[in-house]
């Protein structure tokens, strides 16, 4: 530990919570889309976008960029999110999301959006895509190239088969610029992943399949930093972080409920939060961090 | 008569053609488009020699991937080779790629419009003895279908070639659909190919043809020789072989149609879907015109020699003349 300094972490931190708040405001103006998995998954795109990505905001097709392949594109409006703090696009175009001629699909395409690496929506395929891309790298730029390749993809998405021929190839080419993340957050659509599809004991059945494995608290920004400092020491090998995230993160009568997979604030269960108040009490949980401190603008 | 312009080889019609799989068009193809074009990397799922891929895997040893037997992830991984700068051949058995993979294909290579070529080998019911398990007669509708694809149907091993190689210098995703069998060679060295493009092979001298076969892929051939047995016959025939299904060469479909007033298409394949369908959803919004189809009719194929499936599914020479008898009848 101690890569990354306090104040850059209470600066991602900061940017984490105003990210969360734009997803929440997206969703609830697009009327529709996915809210768990978006909140879950920030702390790691902030990092990513705001400290760990070699990029160009303001030249999205910069060659030497590291590329960042999201594979469950259902939680995109995450993505979206956080490439408009970070300067690919402006923040009111947020509120455009899911809506007709937008620039922001309800899955993201790339043909609408040339900023974004792939497009994504049906599960399962992000990590073949990144596993060709860092060997096209390979390729051109040899065993030593420091670009990197980082794939992220759902817990719940590992039932697809697909993924499990990408971890197989990966490990045969030796990838070693490739990073994958997996959200474990224990959710997926029909109720708890252990439940519907049990992945049971993730980090053996990885490591089997010969990629460096670790875990990390999804939300802790030097242990993310740590782990992606990790990562890239590795040389002989693929290397996958499962982020233990909790979906819905940052709103507590979201935390941990599945039944917030696919619905934005204001169509959500009534049973904690009416739906009329659901986008005001999400917003007000974080801006005063849960009611840890007091709002002042409000 | 045989077109002069087309430069078609010489034993086209005899009882003994030369015999040569439209597969090995597509390793010379693409062998020589990779000679000339670094970007050019293969990807093969465990069937390097029967798809045809070997030369190249040889000579290029850095640039070919196996990705075993895993289609899925041979379509994504293509994608994202594309999406950095390569131009990715993909090489599998067309009943697993695209047949397996289709999702992938659609959305990681399609709705991406990266410039991933697909080679779909052991296409059609002269599969022969594999089974019905292993022939495919759905590909053609199935990339059809899909935004941003073209789709190539060589006719014969020089087809296949340069189909192989245009495809490598275009920036689409491309099918290239290529036959197992042992095939006759109809084209030469100089007939001209050009994708988009449709060529007419065979046209009654001086007369106006009174049909219009239009004929794609290992069964060319076999519409030349009713065209020939019908010359004979006293009725004058046209044959366009129709390599490329898309885009369709819809300037030369009318211009056929209006000559001839009927229509029949041939291919190896399900009639729904295929190059019939394409054929059909022309003319019939711009220029309706009688037509028969021969092809495979919403039936599985199963074991048997390729002569043997051919006729028993309705695509031989005999085939072809009752659909010609019976177009010539809505006249």
């Amino acid at each position: 530990m101690g890569n990354i300094s306090d104040a850059t972490v209470c600066t991602l931190e900061q940017r984490a919570n105003l990210i969360r708040q734009s997803i929440i405001t997206m969703l609830v103006e697009a009327g529709s889309g996915h809210t768990a998995g978006p909140l879950g998954m920030t702390d790691i795109f902030t990092y990513l976008f705001f400290h760990g990505l070699q990029h160009r905001p303001q030249e999205p097709t910069w060659p030497n960029r590291d590329r960042l392949i999201l594979s469950n594109g259902h939680i995109c409006p995450v993505l979206y999110a956080t490439m408009a703090h970070a300067g690919y696009l402006p923040l009111e175009e947020l509120q455009t999301l899911r809506k007709f001629g937008s620039r922001l699909q309800g899955h993201p395409h790339r043909e609408f959006l040339p900023a974004l690496e792939t497009s994504s929506g049906p599960l399962g395929s992000g990590l073949s895509q990144a596993v060709g891309m860092a060997i096209a790298d390979r390729i051109d730029r040899g065993t030593q190239s420091d670009r990197y390749f980082y794939c992220l993809l759902g817990d719940g998405e590992l039932n697809e088969g697909q993924n499990w021929e990408a971890f197989m190839l990966g490990a045969k080419e030796k990838l070693h610029n490739l990073i994958a993340i997996i959200d474990r957050n224990n959710i997926q659509i029909d109720g708890f992943t252990e439940n519907v599809m049990p992945l049971n004991d993730l980090r053996a059945k990885l490591a089997s399949f010969n990629w460096h494995v670790q875990e990390v608290d999804g939300h802790n920004f030097e242990a993310i930093d740590d782990a992606i400092n990790q990562a890239k020491a590795v040389f002989s090998m693929p290397s996958v972080i499962i982020a233990h995230t909790i979906p819905g993160k940052g709103v507590p009568f979201m935390e941990r409920d599945y039944r917030w997979h696919g619905v934005p604030p204001g169509s959500g269960p009534e049973d904690v939060v009416v739906k009329q108040d659901q986008e005001h009490q999400a917003l007000d949980a974080l801006r005063t961090l849960g009611g840890k401190i007091t709002c002042s603008d409000k | 008569m045989l077109q002069k312009d087309q430069k078609l080889h010489a034993h086209v019609l005899s009882d003994t053609p030369e015999l040569v799989p439209i597969r090995n068009g597509f390793g010379e193809g693409l062998l020589q488009a990779a000679r000339q074009d670094d970007r050019i990397v293969g990807l093969c799922a465990d069937l390097l020699e029967s798809t045809r891929m070997e030369a190249f895997a040889h000579e290029f040893p850095n640039r070919c991937i196996e990705v075993g037997v895993a289609e899925q992830n041979l379509a994504s991984v293509a994608s994202g080779m594309a999406a950095m700068g390569k131009i990715p051949f993909i090489s599998s058995y067309a009943m697993f790629s695209p047949g397996r993979n289709w999702e992938q294909i659609r959305t990681t290579i399609c709705y991406n419009d990266v410039p991933v070529k697909i080679a779909g080998s052991h296409a059609g019911i002269s599969v022969g003895p594999d089974g019905g398990t292993h022939q495919a007669i759905e590909d053609l509708a199935l990339m059809r279908v899909l935004p941003n694809m073209v789709v190539l149907s060589p006719c014969d091993v020089h087809e296949a070639r340069k189909a192989t190689i245009a495809a490598a210098q275009t920036s689409q995703p491309t099918y290239i659909r290529l036959a197992r069998d042992k095939t006759p060679v109809i084209t030469t060295e100089e007939t001209p190919f050009a994708i988009g493009k449709a060529s007419v092979l065979f046209a009654p001298e001086s007369r106006t043809p009174e049909v219009g076969i239009i004929a794609t892929g290992a069964l060319v051939q076999s519409a030349l020789i009713v065209a020939k047995e019908l010359h004979a016959k006293g009725i004058p025939a046209t044959v366009l072989n129709m390599s490329t299904v898309k885009p369709l060469d819809t300037a030369a479909i009318a211009t056929l149609a209006a000559q001839a007033g009927a229509i029949v298409t041939v291919e190896e394949h399900q009639v729904f879907g295929g190059l019939g369908s394409a054929v059909a959803e022309y003319l019939a919004e711009h220029q309706p015109t009688p037509i028969a189809f021969v092809g495979v009719r919403d039936q599985f194929g199963q074991s048997g020699t390729p002569q043997e499936l051919i006729a028993h599914y309705g695509m031989d020479v005999s085939a072809i003349h009752r659909a010609v008898a019976s177009v010539l009848l809505r006249k």
